[in-house]
């Protein structure tokens, strides 16, 4: 398997996904080694619903002080909107969404959400998990990135 | 100024004071237009613009104090501009929010400051101050009018030497000038709105074609095109005409006035010069005014079109109507139609056009506008307004300066609208809903719009942000559901569906599935063509989504159109697809977000067809599919939530004949017995229904015992508090009692006792099984007498009278069975229960008819002295030997046998003699029908004793035919023909008759019959045939 394989592979898999890196450099060297990226693997296609929530929240924590912040929020979310030439103020919407999702999700009303916010909120509606943007690969790319791998098992034998 | 503002700008509410403007684009033209004049008055005329107003105009901005700079002394709050007036008070004062502006110079410097707010600032100006003319001028400019204007104006002028006067008079005419430059401006926005197109003239012209023809009835003797070539843009006109907006020609015939020939144009309806020679060429000069549609053309050159089309239109008010409606859409849509192809050249000819009339002749063409105008503001307002009557008065008052013509037009304007409205419920049915929900906006109605606004303009994030919010709205509550819809929610959600984010349709559906509960919604979802796009996520291999997509299946095929539509898109097939996952046991936990367990796919799809087996294709199309032995492995599963639609489908699907023998072959019976004994109501309700659907099968019966399902279904009749219940488990008992053997489990169940019990104070739907059932069972000695020590003949007397048919028929039904005891008799004699049988004879439904003849058999049979209590019942007898016309077999049948036990009283032979029975039984003697024959045969014997009946009955030639019964293969008839034969052979013609037709024969074979009876008549009838034929012979050799 050469290298352009690979990054094809990941390339598939990640398309979606962001803050990747930052969510696999557990340790905050600089580069994933092998076993931050096998862990991060493991939680991309094997992952239980709390190893995928523990994921994204760290995602979405940005300065990772281990809540999500409005301005997080509204950082993940600013570009979520349709730019509309009506809206006299286009970060109005935003705001406004932020408020709807802290509303949402905010359970001890404290305007920031800690990871039981998130977990709770998740765990009433998964759909929530990957509330504010996508961070995991969707069901169909990962599908993908399985049969290409399975496939290219031979390769490996063969070296 | 004014008059533009008041009449043209579309103001929300009608009327004075509070209003705002609405943001549609001829009110931006508008403002847009004010806002120019304002910024150049500067330049144009400096002196003018430093005039300071009467009062100043006030309104609340938005500005913060912050943005004016040079000019103006600037604190926290407020702003004063440095320009004062004569006695020292600032031109501008701003204390936030108000703003009070004095001159035009400051108005213009204030627009230059608001920058991209000038839009909204300069609405909010005209918004705060609603007659700024009377502002800026004095009150005395606000009382004139138009043309008076200039007059008054020139009188001040030369009367006043007041320089100030001679400023303020500059002003109002420039005011003037502003305000005849805003109505050209949006007359000729409006005009645009307003164009003929091909499709409404030609809607016309269809309509006007149907009610035209000779006659006085019709408004036009005829109206056709000049031209049958129709171009693909609609148009008839030639392409040169095209350009200049032509539509089409027509020549009309009205009644009263000779031939017109019209040119149907984009700018409306003309006379034209007519066909020149006899090639057909147009003069295609415009002869004379133009009206604003072919209607009101005619109506203004024939008196007759106008009188009759006045009476057509309450004939055609439906046509009408779509006609209006046609109109009403258009109208709202009118914008994006650009109706001719070559609309600029057309734009331009019409700004000339209006251009010319306006500076021609001020007053018509002001009238004129203001009529569109007024119409076009109702028809915009998205037809809500129209149910108002009050504020269409409303604004008609507001605009009626006294003009006639403009009033008349109102008048018709508002006609037209409340007809459309009055007429039919059905579709008028969701504007009122959304009316309502207009009357007294929620707040949640404003949240649930913003939110649908996110889901428009957002990302997939913001999507599912907004869908989950949506989700946490009480969604059960018809305001939210109605809200969803009414800001265009639904449309948003369906498209959700076609995309190809999982998380979107999951979100999507999960809301679809809440608000389909509303039968609105479910209507609303089908018409914007959900149904197909859920039917193909069936397919999707995300199982929830499956699952999501098939409960919103359910919800939604609650009535016929949604059920053909999912089955009309394969629909069925991947439901009962769904049925099949339940098959691997050994599942892996969620391995993923999106999946859910196999059996809560199978549930779901079970519920989805539940839904749709209402529909009889459907049930074909479940069975083709192969749905029943799927349905049939469900069925041994233990979850309640899942047996329930199991259980509702198969009791559907049961009402037709295929399915029960398809149940019968998968023993299903089995399962539906085990589950009569489960704890949930609802589950026992829908087994007790299919087993009373299925059980109409003997086998089926007696697979409900052997599985010993008579036992809880006995229990169950002690659980009178659920109807519905109670309903189920009585049919199932009732169709079960039909076997003798289960019948004899019930009695040992006491289930009998527990039937009488339930006679009274129930529900017709449980009554009709009740009696029902007790019909069945009082076949039995046994029973018979329990019902009698129960007390149950008396209900089922006091029954006797209702009026629902099911229940008459087992109500006679049970009676009639009681009665075969002698000692159940008298009790039903002495409640009067023989008449009110007999007066069910009179009963339009021949089921009730026949089932209460019959049940007299028994009655008259076990009496006391049952001749005198026929009798008694004055035309009773009449009444039932005319019942022998009727065309009904069974009531014939049934008739026969009342005749037959009626004419064992002598007396009462004599009474239907002379009603003429004997002719209209050998009138019945040509039937196959071997029921009819023998009971028929059993009345003609009897019938024989009387008089001279017998000869009778050989006049009107019924002996051949009943020699015939004896080819039957039914005992019963031969015995009844055998004894009917033995009677008439009394008489000498009848033997000879007899003879004639082989009787000797096929009774010779009857006489070695094991019937005693038969022998004996059948021997009989032989013994008296031979010895006339003896007799004959004896007197020819004497």
């Amino acid at each position: 398997m050469n290298r352009k394989k690979l990054q094809k592979l990941t390339d598939n898999l990640t398309k979606n996904c962001k803050h990747l890196f930052r969510g696999f450099d557990k340790d905050n060297d600089g580069c994933v080694n092998v076993s931050e990226w096998i862990n991060g693997l493991s939680v991309f296609l094997r992952g239980s619903l709390e190893e995928k929530m523990k994921y994204c929240f760290e995602v979405f924590d940005l300065n990772g002080d281990g809540f999500i912040s409005k301005e997080e929020m509204f950082h993940m979310l600013k570009n979520s909107l349709l730019k509309q030439p009506s809206e006299e103020d286009p970060d109005e919407g935003i705001k406004d969404l932020v408020e709807i999702t802290l509303k949402k999700m905010d359970h001890d009303h404290d305007g920031k959400l800690s990871f039981a916010d998130y977990e709770k909120a998740v765990r009433e509606e998964t759909l929530l998990l990957e509330a504010f943007g996508p961070c995991l690969p969707d069901p169909k790319s990962q599908m993908e990135f399985e049969t290409q791998v399975f496939k290219d098992l031979t390769d490996f034998n063969d070296m | 100024m004014g008059v533009a503002l008041t009449r043209s700008a579309q103001w929300t509410a009608a009327g004075y004071g509070t209003g705002t403007l609405e943001s549609t684009p001829l009110n931006e033209e508008i403002l847009k237009e004010i806002i120019v004049f304002v910024e150049h008055f500067i330049y144009k005329y400096p002196h003018e613009a430093k005039f300071v107003f009467v009062e100043p105009l006030e309104w609340n901005t938005d500005l913060e104090p912050s943005a004016f700079e040079s000019g103006y002394i600037v604190s926290e709050t407020t702003v004063k501009s440095e320009e004062v007036d004569k006695n020292g008070q600032p031109l501008l004062l701003l204390s936030v929010p108000q703003i009070k502006v004095r001159s035009f110079g400051q108005l213009a410097h204030f627009l230059f400051i608001a920058k991209d707010t000038k839009l909204k600032e300069a609405q909010a100006c005209i918004e705060g101050n609603r007659d700024p003319v009377v502002k800026i001028l004095g009150s005395e400019f606000g009382e004139m009018k138009e043309d008076s204007m200039a007059l008054n104006i020139l009188n001040k002028i030369s009367t006043d030497d007041d320089p100030e006067n001679e400023i303020k008079m500059k002003i109002a005419i420039l005011l003037k000038q502003l305000d005849l430059h805003l109505l050209n401006h949006s007359l000729k926005y409006i005009s645009l709105q307003i164009n003929l197109n091909p499709k409404t003239v030609k809607k016309d012209i269809e309509l006007l074609q149907r009610f035209s023809g000779k006659g006085e009835q019709t408004v036009l003797e005829s109206i056709e095109y000049t031209s049958d070539y129709e171009f693909t843009n609609g148009c008839r006109a030639p392409p040169w005409r095209q350009m200049y907006g032509e539509i089409c020609y027509v020549l009309v015939k009205p009644h009263d006035v000779e031939a017109l020939c019209i040119t149907c144009s984009a700018e409306g309806v003309f006379l034209n010069g007519g066909k020149t020679d006899e090639e057909g060429d147009i003069d295609y000069e415009r002869k004379g005014e133009v009206y604003k549609d072919l209607v009101t053309f005619l109506k203004e050159k024939s008196a007759v079109f106008s009188e009759n089309m006045s009476r057509q239109e309450n004939i055609s008010n439906e046509e009408q109507k779509n006609q209006i409606e046609e109109v009403l859409t258009k109208e709202e849509a009118a914008v994006p139609q650009k109706a001719i192809s070559s609309s600029d050249r057309l734009k331009k000819n019409h700004i000339n056009f209006v251009k010319t009339q306006m500076s021609k002749r001020l007053e018509p063409s002001l009238n004129w506008r203001a009529k569109v105008d007024f119409k076009d503001k109702n028809l915009t307002k998205d037809s809500q307004e129209e149910k108002h009557g009050g504020k269409v008065e409303k604004s008609r008052t507001s605009i009626s300066h006294g003009k006639v013509q403009l009033r008349k037009s109102v008048d018709k304007i508002e006609e037209t609208i409340s007809e459309s409205s009055s007429e039919s419920e059905e579709d008028e049915e969701q504007p009122d809903h959304r009316q309502e929900a207009n009357a007294d906006l929620p707040s949640e109605y404003w949240q649930i719009q913003k939110l649908v606004k996110y889901l428009k303009g957002g990302n997939q994030t913001a999507t599912v942000i907004a869908l989950c919010s949506m989700k946490d709205f009480n969604l059960a509550q018809e305001t939210c559901q109605l809200a969803i819809r009414d800001v265009g929610g639904l449309e948003v959600l369906i498209n959700l569906l076609d995309t190809d984010e999982v998380k979107c349709k999951i979100g999507s559906l999960k809301i679809l599935k809440e608000i389909s509960h509303n039968p609105q919604i479910r209507r609303n979802i089908v018409d914007l063509g959900g149904l197909p796009i859920m039917v193909n996520i069936l397919d999707s291999p995300y199982k929830s989504l499956k699952c999501l997509a098939a409960e919103t299946i359910a919800n939604v095929a609650k009535f016929k159109r949604a059920r053909r539509a999912v089955r009309q898109h394969g629909g069925i097939t991947k439901l009962v697809a769904l049925l099949d996952c339940a098959q691997n046991a050994t599942e892996p936990a969620q391995s993923s977000l999106y999946e859910t367990r196999d059996v809560e796919v199978a549930r779901c799809g079970a519920l989805a067809l539940w839904s749709c087996s209402k529909s009889y294709s459907n049930k074909e199309a479940i069975r083709k599919a192969g749905g029943i032995p799927l349905l049939a492995r469900l069925l041994k599963t233990s979850h309640e939530n899942m047996l329930i639609p199991v259980v509702g489908t198969l009791q559907e699907c049961a009402s037709e004949e295929n399915y029960r023998a398809a149940i019968k072959a998968e023993r299903i019976i089995e399962n539906l017995v085990k589950n009569l004994n489960s704890e949930n109501e609802q589950l026992q309700e829908h087994c007790a229904m299919a087993i009373y659907q299925c059980a109409e099968d003997e086998e089926t019966r007696d697979l409900v015992r052997l599985h010993g399902g008579l036992k809880p279904l006995a229990s169950l009749l002690n659980n009178t508090k659920n109807k519905e219940l109670l309903a189920a488990v009585t049919g199932a008992i009732w169709k079960c009692s039909i076997s003798k053997e289960n019948v004899i489990k019930f009695r040992e169940y006491k289930a009998i006792e527990t039937l009488v019990g339930l006679l009274t104070d129930q529900p017709e739907e449980v009554l009709v099984n009740v009696v029902g059932a007790l019909g069945e069972c009082c076949q039995e000695h046994e029973n018979r007498v329990i019902v009698r020590r129960c007390g149950g003949i008396q209900p089922l007397v006091n029954l006797l009278v209702g009026i629902n048919q099911a229940l008459l028929v087992n109500v006679t039904k049970a009676v009639g069975a009681c009665a075969v005891e002698p000692e159940n008799m008298a009790i039903i004699d002495r409640l009067d229960g023989v008449r009110l049988l007999w007066s069910l004879l009179k009963n339009p439904h021949p089921d009730v008819k026949a089932s209460a003849a019959w049940a007299l058999c028994p009655c008259i049979e076990n009496a006391k002295d049952a001749g005198e209590m026929v009798r008694s019942f004055v035309g009773g007898l009449e009444l039932v030997v005319n019942l022998l016309k009727s065309d009904n077999k069974e009531v014939l049948a049934s008739v026969c046998a009342a005749i037959t036990n009626i004419a064992k009283d002598q007396e009462n032979l004599a009474v239907i003699t002379d009603h003429g029975v004997v002719p209209l039984l050998s009138k019945l003697a040509n039937t196959n029908n071997d029921n009819l024959r023998r009971h028929l045969a059993e009345a003609v014997s009897r019938c024989c004793m009387w008089g001279r009946n017998r000869v009778a009955f050989g006049e009107h030639r019924a002996v051949a035919p009943l020699v015939r019964y004896l080819k039957s293969n039914d005992t019963n008839v031969h015995r009844a023909t055998a004894q009917a034969l033995y009677q008439l052979s009394e008489d000498a013609d009848n033997c000879i008759t007899m003879h004639e037709n082989g009787a000797v024969k096929l009774l010779l074979d009857m006489v070695g019959s094991p019937d005693q009876e038969l022998q004996e008549a059948a021997a009989g009838c032989i013994s008296n045939i031979r010895r006339l034929a003896l007799a004959t012979e004896k007197a020819r050799y004497t």
